[in-house]
């Protein structure tokens, strides 16, 4: 479902990802892990067409259409959803109205029937349950005066509503405990089905620990030097990723 | 696309209520003289001590400098151009109700989405309509006067109730308050007059549309809303105008008298024509809005300004009773090159006053748009307070935001709070939108919107959903 052949992208002019390939097919769950400053997150940010992040050659077709093709919306629509790193904050919209602009617009393209009001808050608040944020924040800003793991937290609970085709992850494992890991962790295994691939961009293997990838690739300077299966990760939390890149680990 | 060039996409909208009525008007040529008063007020059947009033406030006016104190540019305004007058013909043998009324005029309102047939009307809201220099009817008079309230034009009422009308004309904005209020006293034409007696609560919203059809008129509306002991009224004005290349002129004067205990809620939805792009053309609205709040009462302004190519208004309360309250919320939008110098002053007179302001600035495309507040607390202002927030927020780079707050504090319990805030909707969170499948200029106006909250939530219910959409309609084709 998603290809990405030869991937070059640059941020703000400057070259990161320098030829990147990979296939993700559906049902599939792939760790993109590496280094910081290997381009994992650029890789996630290119995808879904953040402003000043450009494809300079090769190409990324997520189900037949060429995403450097389609506006960020658009991207969307198709059905690619990123969990942000850092989710900003829109105050004075609620939640609750934030996912109804979203999901009208993505059922709508996807030729989805809408839900009316009450089947959407219905099914918001078992999202809020599945990933344990109380249903009140449905009516709080969006990620307004939220907590690092409540801004987290909320990201997977838009996805678990949004039923992407293809689910990126950024960094999503960041700055949680491990109560909190393992709520996301549960919220995104909930996911996991045949129709839908899944890539985790992470640093670390804990979080790899709840969710168990089909396929772990190493990212350095901008190209995937090493894939593997699931062991591959647990190899590099013993041995870190200078064996690999050749390099001190910086992190 | 880069997110200005979206912002670019989303600013430029249509300005809906464009369009120009034809109907034969009754205009007086251009010029002001005391002859031109004589005339307006024969034309009103005033009587002898208004004219005098208007034709000493013209003296005076003749002395005042225009002020230039403002973070305003325009050119200088030519008041021998203006027509100081202009009803349509067919009012001249007034209509007795609004079904004799001329069904062009009508229309406007329809077309404006403002129904004045009875059967149509908003539920629950009760409307003047003033087009150009007159009114042309008010609704629901029976229902209000079954409770004792009277509204109605200000020239109906110097003729029906014209004690009322003298003991308060003119006594919260005096005739020489400033340069436009007085121009205004000079030349008033119409505008909605309110009575609320003793202990009554308003049956209904009160509302009042103005309407600039005619072109080089200027408009003088003055308002005036008298609300005696322990009663209560909610009041709406909404305003808008044909597009036009030439500069119109709006100078009005609201006066609000709320007595012991009484409280008045005045909520404003402005949509003049703004102008285009370029600055060319658009209403020049200079206003004076000002209340007197005795013991106990209170008095509080919601104003959505988004028309307009320059605002000079400056809603105010003078907190003149002990235990007063006065309030301001206010969302002002400005796009193109329209530019807004807009705020309040809460004059603290008396103990345990209280007073909050929440100002909400939005600038688009190359437009301007300025904050100017004055809290004074007086003398015997014991224990008087203020709450005072200021947001500022830019679409795009090209625009201005500023905050002019002033503070005056002669009682050492006095207490005045400030806090402002600029920013921008920044890419990050336009980017969230997108990522969510939400359309660029959906995006903006929700964070927009979001924005303006704790202001939309003090206008009536209807006018809440109103002012939502013309700022979502401002923001479309509009908002640069």
């Amino acid at each position: 479902m998603l290809e990405i052949r030869d991937l070059h992208a640059a941020v703000n002019g400057k070259a990161i990802l320098k030829g990147l390939d990979l296939t993700v097919n559906p049902g599939e769950v792939h760790a993109i892990m590496g280094p910081n400053g290997s381009g994992k997150s650029t890789l996630a940010n290119v995808l879904a067409g953040r402003d000043n992040y450009e494809i300079t050659g090769g190409q990324a077709i997520l189900d037949g259409h060429d995403l450097a093709e389609l506006e960020p919306e658009e991207r969307a629509q198709a059905g690619l959803f990123l969990a942000f790193q850092y989710p900003v904050e829109i105050p004075g919209v609620s939640n609750m109205e934030f996912l109804k602009a979203a999901l009208e617009a993505v059922r709508k393209a996807q030729g989805k029937e809408e839900w009316d009001s009450v089947t959407l808050l219905r099914k918001a608040r078992e999202a809020c349950k599945q990933v344990n944020l109380d249903a009140q924040f449905l009516k709080r800003g969006v990620n307004e005066g939220f907590s690092g793991g409540e801004k987290k937290r909320n990201e997977i609970m838009q996805m678990l509503l949004m039923e992407p085709r293809l689910a990126l992850l950024d960094e999503t494992d960041s700055g949680l405990d491990i109560d909190a890991l393992q709520t996301v962790a549960r919220g995104v295994n909930s996911l996991r089905s045949p129709e839908r691939g899944i890539v985790l961009v992470t640093h670390y293997q804990r979080l790899l620990d709840y969710i168990v990838p089909d396929h772990v690739h190493v990212l350095s300077d901008g190209r995937i030097i090493k894939s593997g299966g699931k062991e591959l990760a647990l190899e590099l939390e013993q041995k870190g990723y200078g064996w690999l890149t050749g390099e001190e680990e910086s992190a | 696309m880069s997110s200005q060039a979206e912002l670019d996409k989303v600013i430029r909208s249509e300005y809906e209520a464009g369009f120009t009525t034809l109907v034969e008007s009754d205009t007086l040529p251009p010029g002001l003289s005391e002859d031109v008063i004589r005339f307006i007020s024969a034309k009103k059947g005033e009587p002898e001590w208004l004219l005098e009033w208007r034709l000493e406030a013209y003296r005076k006016w003749r002395e005042m400098p225009e002020p230039e104190w403002a973070h305003l540019h325009y050119p200088k305004v030519d008041y021998d151009a203006i027509s100081y007058y202009s009803a349509p013909k067919s009012m001249e043998d007034r209509p007795k109700s609004l079904d004799e009324v001329d069904p062009e005029l009508l229309d406007t309102y329809k077309k404006l989405g403002i129904p004045l047939h009875e059967q149509e009307m908003l539920a629950g809201v009760a409307v003047d309509a003033v087009f150009d220099s007159v009114s042309i009817g008010t609704t629901f008079k029976e229902k209000l006067a079954e409770a004792g309230v009277i509204f109605c034009s200000i020239s109906e009422a110097v003729q029906e109730h014209p004690e009322l009308v003298r003991q308060y004309l003119g006594s919260v904005v005096p005739k020489s308050d400033n340069f436009f209020a007085g121009l205004n006293s000079a030349v008033f034409t119409d505008g909605s007059f309110v009575y609320i007696p003793k202990g009554v609560r308003c049956p209904m919203e009160l509302s009042t549309y103005f309407r600039i059809n005619e072109a080089n008129t200027g408009q003088f509306e003055r308002t005036l809303i008298v609300a005696d002991e322990g009663s209560y009224v909610s009041y709406l004005e909404g305003c808008t105008a044909p597009q036009r290349d030439e500069n119109q002129l709006h100078a009005a004067v609201v006066e609000l008298v709320a007595l012991p205990g009484a409280e008045i809620k005045y909520s404003t939805v402005q949509n003049w024509y703004p102008g285009d792009e370029d600055g060319k053309g658009g209403i020049y609205n200079f206003v004076t809005k000002r209340g007197v709040a005795h013991d106990h009462a209170k008095i509080s302004w919601t104003q959505v300004e988004t028309g307009s190519a320059i605002t000079w208004k400056y809603p105010s309360v003078v907190l003149r009773g002990d235990h007063s309250v006065g309030e301001f919320y206010s969302v002002a939008l400005t796009r193109h090159a329209q530019q807004a110098d807009t705020g309040t002053k809460m004059i603290h007179l008396g103990k345990n006053t209280k007073s909050t302001i929440v100002s909400k600035g939005i600038s688009a495309g190359k437009s301007s748009n300025a904050y100017r507040g004055l809290v004074r607390m007086g003398p015997r202002a014991e224990n008087a307070r203020n709450f005072t927030q200021c947001d500022s927020l830019l679409l795009g780079d090209r625009c201005g935001a500023h905050t002019f707050p002033y503070i005056e504090s002669k009682h050492p319990s006095a207490t005045v709070e400030h806090e402002a805030t600029t920013s921008k909707v920044s890419d990050d969170q336009l980017f969230l939108c997108r990522q969510r499948g939400i359309d660029p200029e959906k995006a903006i106006s929700m964070i927009v919107n979001g924005f303006c909250k704790e202001v939309f939530k003090e206008l009536p219910m209807e006018f809440a959903v109103e002012a939502g959409k013309l700022l979502e309609v401002s923001l479309e084709g509009a908002v640069g």
